[in-house]
């Protein structure tokens, strides 16, 4: 009888941790840095860029967010094997939409952000020939 | 009892306002000068009384925090009877209802002020002005009393309080809402008094000079709000970021930059009289950027670590005060912007010239920064999520904004009306020698990125350009204006400088030591000593302590916590900061990292040599002490210009008698 218990007692102590995700111990590149500093320098302005998705407006680069960690766990393995930060920037925007980078790409949706600027601009412009224009 | 009390003041409070808007209106009417002034006196009193019964609203809600009054429901949810007595008082304005009595209250006593000491403007316009400020007060009341009554009672009392958030926990929540409001809010005055000249039509020089000391008291008041803000997140978040380009840090940038804009552009109404129709529009977009703020932070709209309420009929509420306040002033300035005749045309060299410069430059960065807040939410309503951050921001700002640096550093040296650019072709091949050594130097030194080059070799330059009006005067015969100015860009100098290097040469190490081992960063060599548990009256930590040295330097003791809060749960990060004068060492202690095999547990270390980062709120400061010095000259120099025709006019009544 005794014997027969045991596997399930193991299973269910197995599964204790699992299910408090909370409790699993980050991702081993979460919080260190790669040797190589120019990879490292590479994967910390890429995580600069990207949103930590469970967080309120801030990057992965600056979160205690365990979701946070493993980005950037994933980040720095990903640089470390020698992938550019545009790929893993596009990875990471298939897998999690535009909403995890902080650079809008111009884009079907994104394109007054990057065009309006540029009215500003002529508008500026025109301002200065008309105030300055006509001068006695 | 003081609850009740506080509620009722603040009902006396909103029917005041509503006298104050029909009196004033009233007097509008009425022609002044026909004789039927009994009505017009009305308005001054009870925009001064309405100013004393917000206050006392306010500290009838600091009463019921500081004593711990948990069957007001308002404390219950936001307080806890265990926190110190600074985070009791703090934590009044540390939640949505409270911080929106803070908001009226210094609506009102900003109105208050006005009503009791401004006798510059034309008695009727005054009366437009402060009926004016009655009506946006009145809105914000009604908010409060119908949507967001901080005093509202709990049938039953509770045991105990459900605490405040341990990142509010902080000196900062004491000193940072409170000087960002008065600037914020302060603003009123500039959007009720460019109401008021619209409406009696006297866009005027003396109306600018008017106008000029209390956008500038505001403007002190947000600087010092923004600069404080920055360094709480800074050390509070634990991270070593000090700007985010976030929504509701934004938020506070749009009416201050605004504001920057229109101090500028008052300037060249009161010595030119032109820029009249843009610095009253100004006027109004600088208080319309407050409003909006507001409506961000508080509707909920924004989840982030400022957006505490996230309520939708809130949001709902502010979004109609908005449509009304800032449609109705915009309307009037379309009826009326024809009849305020633009004033004088001026040549490219010339201050006026520089200073129209500046003002187009900084409503672009304000339009960018607008654009690049607002768009994430407006795209959200079409379920398309797009993220807007400093990639963005960093770049499409600069456009603007370095340009706009180059000019401050030349526009000072100009002479108003007409000067040329010969007349100071030594400065400028000077200050252009100097950009170029700059930028020569430092791409020499290291792989700077292209931003923080520009942002150093600006910084220098325009540190020079702004001592340089001195050169030459005798400095004790300078005006205190002038000193204000010279400070003022000298302090952006000082702050952009920080920024620049900051961004190019910070330098991080993250560690995994166990007590006993050291690892270095920058010029540091960091040991970690041991790991204790410490104990506060509301949270448990552990915490570190470090030693760190510079080369041949005294070693420093450094005890970052992870602390760990109860009510309600909650872990946070203590950073600890050495300052020294050319930069900050950044420490943190995070998780314990595992123990290895067979020694003992490692800790997670994060630190920073950030070099020159403190120059960030330094040059804010100085940017403070400059506005601040501006306001005392302008003020100074009317005293004593109101004294000098006080008297010419006693002696001519003598030399008539």
């Amino acid at each position: 009888m005794r014997s027969r218990l045991l596997p399930i007692v193991l299973a269910l102590v197995a599964a204790g941790p699992l299910a408090a995700q909370q409790s699993l111990p980050p991702a081993p590149f979460a919080n260190r840095q790669l040797d190589d500093a120019a990879q490292e320098a590479q994967a910390q302005d890429l995580m600069e860029t990207l949103r930590c998705l469970t967080c309120q407006s801030q990057s992965i680069a600056d979160s205690d967010a365990p979701m946070a960690g493993d980005m950037r766990h994933q980040v720095r393995i990903r640089i470390a094997a020698g992938e550019t930060p545009e790929e893993i920037r596009s990875w990471l925007v298939e897998r999690y939409g535009d909403y995890v980078s902080y650079r809008p790409e111009v884009g079907a949706t994104t394109w007054p952000l990057f065009a309006v600027p540029v009215l500003i601009l002529i508008a500026a412009l025109a301002i200065f020939r008309r105030r300055f224009a006509r001068q006695g | 009892m003081i609850a009740e009390l506080g509620l009722a003041a603040l009902w006396l409070a909103a029917a005041l306002a509503a006298l104050q808007l029909v009196t004033g209106a009233l007097a509008v009417r009425q022609d002044a000068g026909t004789g039927e002034a009994a009505i017009a006196d009305l308005t001054r009193p009870a925009t001064v009384v309405q100013g004393i019964l917000a206050a006392l609203s306010f500290a009838a809600l600091l009463y019921v925090f500081a004593v711990t009054d948990l069957s007001v429901k308002l404390v219950a949810d936001n307080s806890h009877s265990l926190k110190p007595m600074i985070f009791k008082l703090s934590g009044a304005w540390g939640n949505h209802e409270g911080s929106m009595l803070l908001w009226v209250t210094v609506l009102a006593a900003s109105g208050a002020l006005i009503a009791l000491v401004e006798r510059r403007l034309p008695e009727r316009t005054m009366q437009a002005v402060l009926a004016s400020q009655g009506f946006v007060a009145l809105g914000f009341y009604a908010f409060l009393l119908l949507s967001s009554n901080p005093f509202e009672r709990l049938p039953i009392p509770v045991e105990e309080g459900a605490g405040l958030n341990p990142l509010l926990q902080d000196i900062g929540l004491a000193f940072h809402p409170p000087t960002l409001y008065l600037g914020y809010v302060g603003l009123s005055v500039a959007f009720s008094f460019a109401v008021g000249a619209l409406v009696t039509r006297q866009v005027t020089p003396d109306f600018a000079r008017a106008m000029r000391p209390w956008v500038l008291g505001a403007w002190v008041f947000l600087t010092l709000g923004i600069t404080a803000g920055s360094y709480w997140a800074y050390y509070e978040l634990g991270w070593g970021g000090w700007w985010f380009w976030d929504p509701v840090e934004n938020a506070s940038l749009m009416p201050w930059l605004a504001a920057t804009a229109l101090l500028h552009s008052a300037s060249v109404l009161a010595a030119r009289d032109a820029l009249r129709a843009w610095t009253i529009m100004l006027g109004v977009v600088a208080f319309s950027m407050s409003m909006l703020g507001t409506f961000l932070v508080r509707s909920g709209i924004l989840t982030s670590v400022h957006a505490f309420a996230v309520d939708p009929e809130r949001g709902t509420f502010i979004l109609f005060l908005l449509a009304i306040y800032i449609g109705g002033a915009l309307l009037l300035f379309a009826l009326r912007a024809g009849a305020v005749s633009e004033g004088a045309r001026f040549a490219v060299a010339s201050r006026e010239g520089a200073l129209v410069v500046n003002n187009v430059l900084l409503s672009a960065i304000l339009a960018v920064v607008l654009l690049g807040t607002l768009y994430p939410l407006l795209t959200e309503a079409f379920d398309v999520r797009v993220s807007v951050g400093p990639p963005y921001f960093n770049p499409v700002g600069a456009i603007f904004a370095l340009p706009m640096v180059a000019v401050m550093a030349v526009g000072p040296l100009l002479r108003w009306r007409k000067d040329g650019f010969g007349r100071i072709r030594k400065e400028l091949a000077l200050l252009a020698a100097l950009l170029l050594a700059v930028l020569i130097l430092v791409s020499l030194l290291g792989d700077v990125a292209l931003l923080p080059l520009l942002g150093l070799a600006l910084a220098a330059v325009l540190a020079v350009g702004s001592v340089m009006p001195l050169k030459g005067r005798n400095l004790r015969r300078v005006p205190i204006a002038t000193w204000g100015m010279v400070l003022g860009h000298l302090g952006l100098a000082v702050a952009l400088f920080g920024m620049a290097s900051e961004s190019a040469f910070t330098k991080e190490r993250l560690a995994a030591l166990a007590p006993g081992e050291a690892t270095t960063v920058g010029p540091w060599t960091v040991e970690l000593e041991q790991v204790a548990p410490a104990a506060g009256a509301n949270w448990t930590a552990m915490e570190a302590q470090l030693s760190a040295r510079q080369e041949g330097g005294e070693p420093v003791s450094l005890n970052p916590q992870h602390r760990t809060f109860w009510a309600p749960p909650q872990q946070t990060a203590e950073s600890v900061l050495e300052t020294r004068w050319n930069g900050q060492l950044y420490a943190v202690i995070g998780n314990q990292a595992g123990a290895g095999a067979d020694g003992p547990a490692r800790w997670q270390v994060r630190l920073w040599w950030k070099p020159f980062v403190t120059w960030i709120w330094y040059g804010g400061v100085l940017i403070a002490i400059g506005g601040a010095l501006a306001l005392i000259g302008h003020v100074l120099h009317d005293l004593r210009r109101r004294f000098v025709r006080r008297k010419a006019a006693a002696r001519r009544r003598e030399v008539a008698a």
